[in-house]
């Protein structure tokens, strides 16, 4: 609790807010045309010539020291950067994963040679990460995985399967959670993270169809793929720490408020048209407004926590399990507005936006840690645990 | 600067303003002694300039001693007096001896000024009217009163003589907004100690062999009391960080909406996990949750700020509702 205490209203420095300009003016140019329900997939949308042009302008991995082909800037700068992302609908889902996690956990455990090898390529958009932690057997109790990396003479044995691998069909490399000593019973001892090149022999990847129609989860089969012995990422039987480290990074970013934005804001466009304008629609336009900047502040606040180097998380965990509760209000709002009415003059591309929402949100509490996931955190940080 | 002064205010609050205080003043005894040992501490002319004897803070030095009046349930008007000795300060106007609430009157065709409920009047002894654009300082002595809700609460009315005799405040003062200011600093600290006394019960009561802040299904509404709390909280803190001397129309909207969002979820479930015990006079709970009600209730609702928010959000040309939500939320330090 007394950790919780200190969550209070942070700024954004002036040099880091200064980016929001001219990213701005890009996106506006960029991102002219496309539809409400296409923005709406944001970084759950694929386009590698886009990452490729966002590194261009040096806007991935900006944090990366410029030795490795970043610019050396602060959390507050790709927060500012990925908030706009966020909220023009751009497709970042190709770079998303190494830019949010993958590439910072590179550079905090990586070897020299392997920040000098994957980290440039990411700063320039061409390389693709997916996290491999689920398995069948493990989704909430991620310390059961039973994928296995088997020291050999030229490196490792990967034998196993990883399930609700987010991208992994467009992906280059995958950073995977394994066993390398062992057993299942020994719980979170003899965990390690190892990077894969997921076109090596041995890896099928094979995409899951979500309800939405969509293919973003896929499943990854490893079949005695053999792995040289730099694959391994940090310390052997330390990836159960470094996991929980990189979650931080991928629950405590705007992404967690922002899911249904696409949605909301083309709801407020129709509802500022003369047929659209009702008191009902004023009130509930005021009560999602006021959900989400305080979480926006919140969400600024573990920003510079982590420009401090801290590992905010529980903090994270809150605010994601209240920004899921947000973003899964807006298309139930939404939808109970615009069929409460009479008159049915409601445009199509606004209805095909809330139709993708409607069945995308069910994703929204279960990636990244599911509530009850999130909660039991929650619950140890207050130290019922 | 704004911390030490917090430490203080705190510090005499733990000393002079226990449960069994609370509980005294709201039983209609002396609130006097109290309400005497925070004007000695000078906390009262914390917004006053330093020129008129006062400790010249900003309003947003002022949140965490808000904030403090409602963690410790205090049954006088300090938080009000705090705003209003400021407001009169920079209107021009010496404050009064004594305590000042903030109400909204209406002249009746029975030709009586009337303030349906102003909070904490039963202990005050100015009251702040604004009526028709107006606004005056009218005293309690001459004021006829019954309480109304909440027990410190009452309904005021005066004889219009009263208006026109009572000294006037040059100016225009949005005192609904001053008002929603401080119940949401004060419901973040209600939220608080509400939420810290739940997870200490949880600790400590037993049942099934084991505190039932081991169960998980307690252990999960504790976390979102947590999160609805630490919301809250931060909503409060903008509600108050303003450049000027008067708070920001939609900032306070965002932070009275959030907090009065927050005071029902959190109220339910601490009596939730407290069982019956929570529902007794005898208990503490009650300083503090029947506090949640009425202060979510006190100068607008939820829906009353939702409606101002949303107004602004319509009205409002730009096309990404990110422009609002970073200016009801971007500081600078």
């Amino acid at each position: 609790m007394s950790q919780l205490d200190s969550l209070n209203p942070s700024a954004i420095p002036a040099q880091d807010e200064a980016l929001r300009h001219e990213v701005r003016a890009f996106l506006t140019e960029a991102m002219r045309g496309v539809p409400a329900h296409v923005r709406a997939r944001s970084w759950m949308g694929y386009d590698p010539a886009f990452s490729r042009e966002l590194g261009r302008r040096g806007w991935l991995g900006i944090t990366f020291p410029p030795a490795y082909g970043g610019a050396g800037r602060s959390a507050f700068a790709r927060y500012v950067l990925v908030e706009e992302f966020l909220n023009f609908g751009a497709p970042v889902g190709s770079h998303w994963i190494a830019d949010r996690q993958s590439g910072p956990l590179l550079l905090k455990y990586g070897t020299e040679a392997q920040k000098q090898r994957y980290l440039p390529a990411i700063c320039r958009g061409e390389a693709f990460y997916c996290i491999g932690m689920s398995e069948p057997g493990s989704g909430s109790d991620l310390a059961s995985v039973r994928t296995r990396a088997v020291p050999n003479d030229a490196g490792w044995l990967l034998n196993g399967q990883k399930i609700w691998t987010t991208n992994a069909h467009n992906c280059h490399y995958m950073i995977a959670l394994v066993r390398t000593s062992g057993e299942a019973g020994d719980r979170q001892k003899g965990l390690s993270q190892v990077i894969v090149d997921l076109s090596l022999p041995g890896v099928t990847v094979r995409p899951i169809t979500d309800q939405s129609g969509d293919s973003h989860f896929c499943e990854v089969f490893f079949d005695n793929v053999q792995l040289g012995p730099d694959a391994l990422v940090g310390d052997e039987g330390g990836g159960w720490d470094q996991v929980t480290a990189e979650l931080a990074f991928e629950r405590s970013g705007p992404e967690r408020l922002y899911s249904s934005i696409a949605l909301f804001d083309e709801w407020l466009a129709y509802v500022r048209t003369p047929q659209g304008r009702t008191p009902q629609a004023q009130r509930l336009a005021g009560k999602i407004l006021s959900q989400l900047a305080p979480l926006r502040a919140m969400s600024v606040a573990i920003t510079e926590k982590l420009t401090l180097g801290e590992s905010p998380v529980v903090e994270a965990a809150l605010v994601k399990d209240l920004g899921t509760g947000v973003e899964q209000l807006i298309p139930a709002a939404i939808a109970d507005d615009l069929f409460s009415r009479e008159a049915a003059d409601v445009p199509a591309e606004l209805l095909n936006t809330l139709n993708y929402i409607t069945q995308v949100a069910p994703s929204y509490s279960l990636r990244g840690g599911t509530r009850d996931i999130l909660r039991g955190m929650i619950a140890r940080g207050l130290g019922l645990r | 600067m704004d911390d030490l002064f917090a430490d203080a205010v705190k510090a005499l609050l733990t000393d002079q303003c226990t449960p069994a205080v609370v509980r005294a003043i709201e039983a209609g005894q002396p609130h006097a002694p109290l309400w005497q040992a925070l004007e000695d501490s000078g906390f009262v002319d914390a917004l006053v300039p330093e020129s008129a004897g006062g400790a010249g803070l900003a309003l947003a030095d002022v949140y965490a001693v808000l904030e403090l009046c409602g963690s410790f349930a205090v049954p006088v008007p300090l938080g009000e007096t705090l705003l209003a000795r400021g407001l009169l300060a920079h209107a021009g106007v010496s404050a009064p001896a004594g305590s000042v609430v903030l109400g909204t009157g209406q002249l009746a065709s029975d030709g009586r000024l009337h303030c349906t409920q102003v909070r904490c009047a039963a202990k005050a002894d100015w009251v702040l009217v604004s009526c028709g654009g107006a606004c005056h300082l009218l005293p309690m002595a001459s004021a006829h009163m019954q309480v109304a809700g909440f027990c410190l609460d009452a309904q005021l009315s005066w004889p219009q003589t009263a208006w026109d005799q009572a000294q006037q405040v040059p100016g225009a003062h949005d005192l609904v907004t001053l008002q929603a200011a401080l119940y949401a600093a004060q419901l973040a600290g209600a939220l608080m100690a509400v939420f810290s006394r739940t997870l200490h019960y949880a600790n400590d009561r037993q049942q099934f062999g084991k505190p039932i802040g081991k169960f998980q299904a307690i252990q999960h509404q504790l976390s979102v009391m947590s999160e609805h709390a630490f919301a809250a909280r931060m909503a409060a803190q903008l509600g108050l960080r303003t450049e000027g001397a008067v708070p920001d129309r939609l900032r306070v909207a965002m932070a009275k909406a959030r907090t009065s969002e927050a005071a029902l979820e959190v109220a339910g479930l601490s009596h939730s996990i407290h069982g019956a015990i929570g529902f007794t006079r005898e208990f503490d709970l009650q300083l503090y949750t029947r506090r949640l009600h009425a202060w979510r209730q006190a100068a607008g609702s939820e829906s009353y700020w939702h409606d101002v928010l949303g107004q602004a959000l319509l009205d409002s040309p730009e096309p990404l509702s990110l422009e609002l939500i970073r200016t009801l939320t971007d500081v600078v330090v």
